[in-house]
């Protein structure tokens, strides 16, 4: 798969603020790239320098192999979808879709043809006549989307589209965009600061921090090999353990958990697990099980949340299915198998709690 | 919640608040005073005689000329303020110009400057005993003492009206579909008469109507620079001056009333247009 974007050490500084720094990766053509972080860690600006409303400090930045740090906006040929739309709000639906099409002096015949196809695609056929101010925030964003696509950019860039939308349209819009994109192909590079819709939309994650890029991987690596502790704490929730490493492994209590390797004995590392990771049972069965008393069992429908208290100071979560709770209630005693953890010495970006999911 | 809310509202609409009767006096009072007796005299001594005092006025050599001359003067400067007007908020607030405090502090001086000083001004700069203004005479053009001059001094009175309408119009509007212009190829050209100036229509009509009704009432700056010629450059508040000088009081009330009627017109379709707009949007 060849590149259809390739940024290497961009930086970008607002004043004595450092917004983004030295930021290098690669979108393949035709899939989708999330740009995943919190709020201020980057990734918008780093989308608005691919798309040329930025300029960066320093780096480069290529589009399907030609050089384009310093490209005018206009010749790019990228799609840029807003998180508020940015609808031409005295225009309708249909001069919002042409509008890139008579920017680009495409034939009266062929724009209206294009604009009718769009709007099919994108599910507008009886609102093409409408202000954007008479239609829902998933009809805007549907809207933005064919005024993005309508002259066939090169690329699609996403910047938090669905931020502004509730709950249940932003599933469905997701799904929609997922099928949209199996359709047209098109390369997408997609901002957001929600995992859960980067790892169900992208073929691959860029996970970014304060400016920097903290893992480029698969949802699969991202997810399963964290890279630092920030990914581990940021993609999905995870329990949290200090303790200190023996030989290669971390200690915590009685427990040994491998993974240490690196860092040197004696040294304080952490311990990340996940949630669904905990293997709970009613015997010592390894190393790597600490015993402790179940708290709570909340039923959340597939699975069912456990908290289970370790000592006086920690709890951890444990989400098991159903039918593994057989013997688990609040007062029984358990032991946790720790052995699924990623291991990390401490540095930015830990937490002692439960990470947010 | 709701209900509740409509049921204060019901009680409103049915009880106004008048608020306390002494505020409510000295707002009648103070507005009175300053506001609609003088308009009503003003009426009252044009037209205590019907139509005479005006037809009077009227038929004097070069009456008629200086209404014209005084309307089409305010029309064109009005339509110039509302292009260069535009443009100068839209670069005011959309690009970092060096030296852009600078400007926007120019932008307010013609507020603040006396209109007689303005007139004075550009008789200096375009003066025939000037270099710039000798240069020009030789070249065939003459500004001193012509409407050309009227017209600019027009120009510099009524210069912040739009600017300082349209600014804060342009301020709010979120340049995020400017940006999805660019990206979708447009020129900046483009950008601005399709995708700006449809949300500064309201504004900038506002800023025009009202730099027009400032040009009919313009006295000091134009009194000093026209030369007021009767026929040529004499403009309808100068003859309204004139006219006080020679005494003749009904007469000059009678044109005043009348360009009293003009400006009020346009005041009235000003909070129309921008009551309107607003609403639609």
């Amino acid at each position: 798969m060849s590149s259809a974007i390739r940024l290497e050490g961009i930086t970008r500084r607002f004043g004595s603020f450092t917004a983004v720094e030295d930021v290098s990766f690669e979108a393949p053509s035709g899939s989708i790239t999330a740009l995943l972080g919190p709020s201020g860690s980057g990734k918008s600006t780093v989308l608005r320098i691919i798309a040329g409303l930025e300029v960066p400090d320093a780096g480069r930045v290529w589009i399907e192999g030609e050089e384009q740090t310093h490209g005018p906006v206009e010749h790019r040929r990228v799609g840029f979808v807003f998180q508020h739309y940015a609808l031409f709000r005295h225009m309708t639906v249909r001069r919002n879709i042409a509008f890139g099409l008579k920017v680009g002096k495409v034939p009266k015949a062929q724009r209206d043809q294009r604009v009718d196809e769009l709007l099919a695609l994108t599910q507008l056929e009886g609102l093409a006549d409408r202000y954007p101010d008479r239609l829902s925030g998933g009809q805007r964003q549907r809207v933005a989307l064919a005024r993005a696509l309508a002259p066939r950019p090169r690329l699609l860039l996403l910047d938090e589209p669905f931020g502004a939308l509730d709950a249940r349209v932003r599933q469905e819009l997701r799904t929609w965009l997922a099928e949209l994109h199996r359709e047209l192909g098109v390369t997408s590079l997609l901002v957001t600061h929600d995992q859960e819709e980067a790892l169900e939309l992208a073929q691959r994650i860029v996970v970014m921090n304060e400016g920097r890029v903290e893992q480029v991987g698969s949802p699969a690596d991202v997810y399963s090999r964290p890279a630092t502790p920030f990914v581990a704490g940021f993609v999905g929730a995870a329990n949290v353990l200090s303790g200190t490493v023996i030989s290669g492994h971390v200690q915590y209590g009685d427990a040994l958990v491998a993974g240490a390797d690196g860092l040197a004995d004696g040294s304080p590392a952490v311990a990340y697990v996940r949630p669904h990771d905990l293997v709970l049972s009613p015997v010592q069965r390894s190393g790597a099980s600490v015993p402790a008393q179940v708290e709570s069992v909340t039923p959340l429908g597939a699975v069912a949340r456990v908290r289970l208290r370790l000592d006086a100071m920690k709890t951890l979560t444990a989400e098991l299915p159903p039918s593994q709770l057989d013997g688990i209630a609040p007062g029984s005693r358990v032991y946790i198998d720790l052995s699924r953890a990623s291991v990390f010495a401490p540095g930015d970006g830990v937490s002692d709690e439960l990470s947010p999911a | 919640m709701a209900q509740a809310d409509t049921g204060y509202r019901a009680a409103q609409l049915r009880r106004p608040d008048l608020g306390p009767p002494l505020r409510r006096l000295t707002v009648l009072a103070y507005v009175g005073a300053m506001i609609v007796l003088p308009v009503a005299a003003l009426v009252h001594e044009g037209f205590a005689a019907g139509l005479t005092s005006l037809r009077n006025a009227l038929a004097y050599p070069g009456a008629i000329a200086a209404l014209e001359l005084t309307f089409t003067s305010a029309a064109i400067v009005a339509a110039v303020g509302a292009v260069f007007g535009t443009l100068v908020a839209w670069v005011l607030v959309r690009y970092r110009l060096p030296g852009r405090a600078v400007l926007a502090t120019l932008i307010d001086l013609p507020f603040a400057i006396p209109t007689l000083v303005t007139g004075v001004m550009l008789v200096t700069l375009y003066g025939p005993s000037s270099p710039l203004g000798a240069w020009l005479d030789r070249l065939g053009i003459q500004v001193v003492f012509t409407p050309i001059g009227i017209g600019m001094a027009l120009c510099f009175v009524t210069l912040p009206f739009v600017v300082r309408t349209v600014m804060p119009v342009l301020q709010d509007l979120d340049p995020a579909e400017e940006e999805a212009a660019r990206v979708l190829g447009a020129s900046p050209a483009r950008i601005f008469l399709q995708v700006v100036l449809p949300h500064l229509r309201p504004a900038v009509t506002a800023g025009a109507l009202l730099a027009f009704a400032r040009s009919i009432g313009e006295f000091g700056a134009v009194v000093v620079v026209a030369g007021n010629i009767a026929g040529h450059t004499l403009t309808a508040p100068v003859y309204i001056f004139q006219l006080t000088g020679q005494f003749r009081f009904a007469e000059a009330a009678a044109v005043s009333a009348l360009l009293f009627l003009v400006s009020l017109c346009v005041i009235l379709t000003t909070n129309h247009a921008v009551a309107r707009w607003g609403n639609r949007r």
